[in-house]
């Protein structure tokens, strides 16, 4: 059992993090894991995105241009990885200042309004915490106690406090997750 | 008549002096009349005297005083070009205890190895840098210096050094003592008796600091004859040494336990 | 088992170093490996375990200062990046002649020049072929994963003190960058003062009374004596060309055509083996570890299994490939593909390489 998740959006909405998280989350679970950040030259041009790969065997290649799921988070990024879902796979995306939505049709393609849902929990650094929601909601291989104990590894112990919160997002994200375009 | 030896002249008695043996008995490499050889002998015989010959660690830089480790009967690395003073912070930080010092000469210390000089006096190194200034390149063949003279001939200023093209003179010793990292920098030379014993102090004074963990650099600069590449005779080399070097790099104590004397 | 962590390549890297017992690291920050330098400042090994870490003023003075610490017995090592890297071959032909034991880190990252900040393999000849001037071979060990990023300093201080070389891990940005799952090895001890007396007769430690002074140099004017030298410098590499040569194989049993690779480039081509073997393609992947020595041997028996055709997959123009035709000497064909400057290559774009360039081609 392998996934390979693209995350892809501005720098500053915690892409990085959440990519981390889940690899964190992989480990608990016993899992290999790769996480490997943007290396092109788009990395200084205000977004950012991360390859993360759960296995249950060795990881090959840590750079993929095909993958199991896409989430997206700005339109860049939809321009760009859209493409990158392999047929049969997940697209997640929020629609917050997507003009362009998706059109593929050999896809499985979900939106989570996850800029709106944070703010309404009064907390936009949550955000990323309610796509990844949505994202486990989708796949339930990465689950939720694994993801909280990956939170703790990964977290200074001073934001423990902030643990329950997260946790609050992610099933707020769970909650709001709506499907855009399934294959039949 | 039994033959008399040489040893039954050299009795304990009759000794007035006796070469340190922190000097190799190899012949020097030096042109006759240069002063690196009294360099060479009055900081082994401080070593020596200090008894810090078992701690002491000897870097040995790239010009005339390339083949220093040949000489120094004591541990010496030889460094490349310029890079004595990164050399010895890297042993001097490692073994912290020990003694360490570079000796060095003007392309060495203030041309190629500006950088590394400046950075380890402005670090504060606890090491001593022996700087040997005879405002020429020696070993290649007399060629110009960062030290050398305004007007003053060499291979490479085959009509005197051009101040307008070849820029001037580096007075690189009082540009360490402004910085906080030095703690000791002097100006000495070693071509008269009276001038050895003030250098040999000053040398003193500076492994003094090191031992006793003073913070930073023990900096001595020798001005020093290259009657090879000045193409001059020796005593006529220390002659416009006297006359046209210590006008420019004057001779004395710059900075002395951490405060500028002048 | 050891520590299990979720470390960057650069950071395991500098957790190693500690770890292994090193004595000292002096380095400058370069992009893509500014982060082993950081980690360490921010880990604090001096206190951990009395380790020295300095931000040097130039990266030809950090290689330098390895030079004089590692010749006064000490376990010190640097990294950079390859612009980096350059400026330090000055020093690093020194340690050879003087042959000194040190590790040093290029994260490699595209060039000529200043090049760009991203992922790139084009600095394998300055790697493998000596780099600085002069006769002399480095040790090269090629990570593919953060787990090998922290091991590999452990072996690699082993083999510079076992040969007096220096041994450089040759990486990448993506192995650098990249978050992997990894068990740290416990901490080795640093050896003391009186272990580094007894175990390396040879280092500046203070020459005590009535015995030779040592001296660390890679001068000798006598042409002879350095001709000498020379052989003997000659004579240690081929005693590790013989014994240490490392290398991995994958779905190489029943290959007709072989992927040769190294580091993040390996990683990928590994996919591309899945990819291609789905088709029917019957390829596997000759994963180097040690680049400097080369598997020539191994080459040479995959070619007696009638392997028909070698890729050399790496991220430039083909350097590897030189020493892969070397190996192979006109028994297989040999081609290279890879993308460069900066730009990684994809397991598609390695598997349709092989259909073109080795099957079709």
């Amino acid at each position: 059992m392998t996934e390979e998740i693209i995350i892809a959006g501005f720098g500053g909405q915690g892409v990085l993090s959440m990519g981390k998280i889940l690899a964190y989350s992989g480990i608990m679970h016993d899992q290999e894991v790769s996480w490997m950040p943007s290396y092109g030259p788009e990395m200084r041009g205000g977004t950012a995105n991360v390859t993360v790969i759960l296995s249950d065997e060795r990881i090959s290649s840590p750079i993929l241009t095909i993958v199991d799921t896409a989430i997206i988070l700005n339109q860049q990024s939809m321009d760009k990885f859209e493409k990158s879902v392999r047929p049969g796979g997940i697209l997640l995306y929020d629609p917050n200042g997507i003009t362009h939505h998706p059109t593929r049709t050999d896809i499985n393609i979900y939106q989570i309004e996850g800029a709106q849902v944070a703010a309404e929990m009064g907390n936009t650094k949550i955000f990323n915490m309610v796509i990844l929601g949505a994202y486990m909601k989708l796949k339930p291989i990465v689950q939720l106690e694994y993801v909280i104990k990956g939170l703790k590894k990964s977290l200074p112990e001073r934001y423990h406090k902030l643990i329950p919160l997260n946790e609050d997002a992610i099933n707020m994200g769970m909650k709001h997750i709506k499907p855009f375009h399934l294959v039949s | 008549m039994a033959d008399i030896t040489l040893n039954d002249i050299i009795k304990p008695e009759n000794l007035v002096y006796e070469k340190t043996r922190l000097m190799t008995d190899k012949e020097l490499s030096y042109c006759p009349g240069c002063g690196h050889g009294t360099a060479h002998r009055i900081t082994m015989e401080v070593i020596e005297e200090l008894g810090m010959e078992e701690i002491t660690i000897g870097v040995a830089p790239v010009g005339c005083s390339v083949l220093a480790y040949e000489f120094m009967n004591i541990d010496m690395t030889q460094a490349a070009h310029g890079r004595a003073p990164a050399v010895a912070t890297g042993i001097k930080r490692v073994w912290p205890e020990k003694i360490v010092f570079t000796y060095q000469g003007d392309g060495d210390l203030a041309a190629i190895g500006t950088a590394e000089t400046i950075h380890a006096c402005n670090r504060g190194e606890k090491i001593v840098i022996i700087f040997i200034n005879n405002g020429i390149y020696g070993m290649t063949g007399g060629q110009m210096a960062p030290t050398t003279l305004p007007g003053m001939k060499s291979s490479t200023s085959p009509f005197g050094r051009d101040v307008e093209t070849m820029g001037n003179p580096l007075k690189i010793t009082e540009l360490v003592a402004q910085l906080p990292g030095t703690y000791f920098v002097t100006r000495q030379a070693v071509h008269t008796p009276a001038a050895v014993r003030k250098a040999k102090k000053a040398i003193r004074k500076a492994f003094e600091n090191q031992r006793d963990k003073k913070p930073g650099v023990s900096f001595v600069e020798i001005v020093s004859n290259c009657n090879s590449g000045w193409k001059m005779t020796p005593n006529d080399s220390n002659t416009w040494m006297v006359e046209n070097m210590f006008p420019y790099y004057p001779m004395g104590d710059i900075k002395v336990d951490g405060v500028m004397v002048k | 088992m050891g520590e299990l962590k979720l470390m960057k390549g650069n950071e395991a890297m500098a957790e190693a170093a500690i770890r292994a017992g090193a004595d000292a690291y002096f380095g400058y920050p370069i992009t893509p490996q500014s982060e082993v330098i950081e980690y360490l400042m921010s880990e604090k090994p001096y206190e951990r375990t009395g380790m020295v870490v300095l931000q040097a003023e130039s990266e030809v003075a950090a290689i330098n200062m390895v030079y004089g610490a590692a010749g006064a017995g000490k376990k010190v090592m640097t990294s950079s990046s390859s612009p980096g890297v350059s400026l330090k071959q000055e020093g690093l032909s020194y340690i050879a002649g003087a042959e000194l034991p040190c590790v040093y880190a290029n994260v490699v990252r595209g060039g000529p020049g200043l090049g760009t900040i991203q992922p790139s393999q084009a600095d394998y000849f300055q790697s493998v072929k000596g780099g600085g001037h002069g006769d002399y071979k480095q040790i090269v060990l090629a990570p593919a994963s953060v787990q090998e990023m922290a091991d590999f300093v452990k072996i690699g201080f082993e083999l510079a003190f076992k040969y007096r070389i220096a041994v450089l891990i040759l990486s990448d940005g993506v192995i650098g960058q990249m978050m992997e799952k990894v068990e740290l090895f416990d901490q080795i001890p640093r050896l003391t003062d009186a272990e580094i007396k007894e175990k390396y007769p040879w280092a500046t430690t203070g020459k005590a009374k009535g015995t030779e002074r040592r001296i660390i140099t890679s001068l000798d004017l006598d042409s002879l004596k350095m001709e000498k030298h020379n052989h003997h410098l000659q004579a240690k590499y081929k005693t590790i060309s013989e014994n240490e040569v490392r290398f991995e194989l994958f779905d190489c049993e029943d290959a007709e055509y072989v992927y040769v690779a190294y580091g993040s480039s390996a990683r990928i081509a590994q996919k591309s083996v899945q990819l291609a073997r789905k088709k029917g393609i019957k390829v596997g992947l000759l994963r180097l570890i040690s680049l400097f020595p080369f598997p020539t041997k191994q080459i040479q028996v995959l070619c007696d299994q009638g392997v028909k055709g070698f890729l050399a997959v790496e991220m430039s123009a083909g350097q590897m490939v030189e020493d892969v035709q070397l190996a192979v000497n006109g028994r297989a064909k040999v081609a290279h593909y890879g993308r460069f400057g900066g730009i990684v290559h994809s397991p598609e774009e390695v598997e349709n390489a092989l259909e073109k360039i080795m099957i079709g081609g």
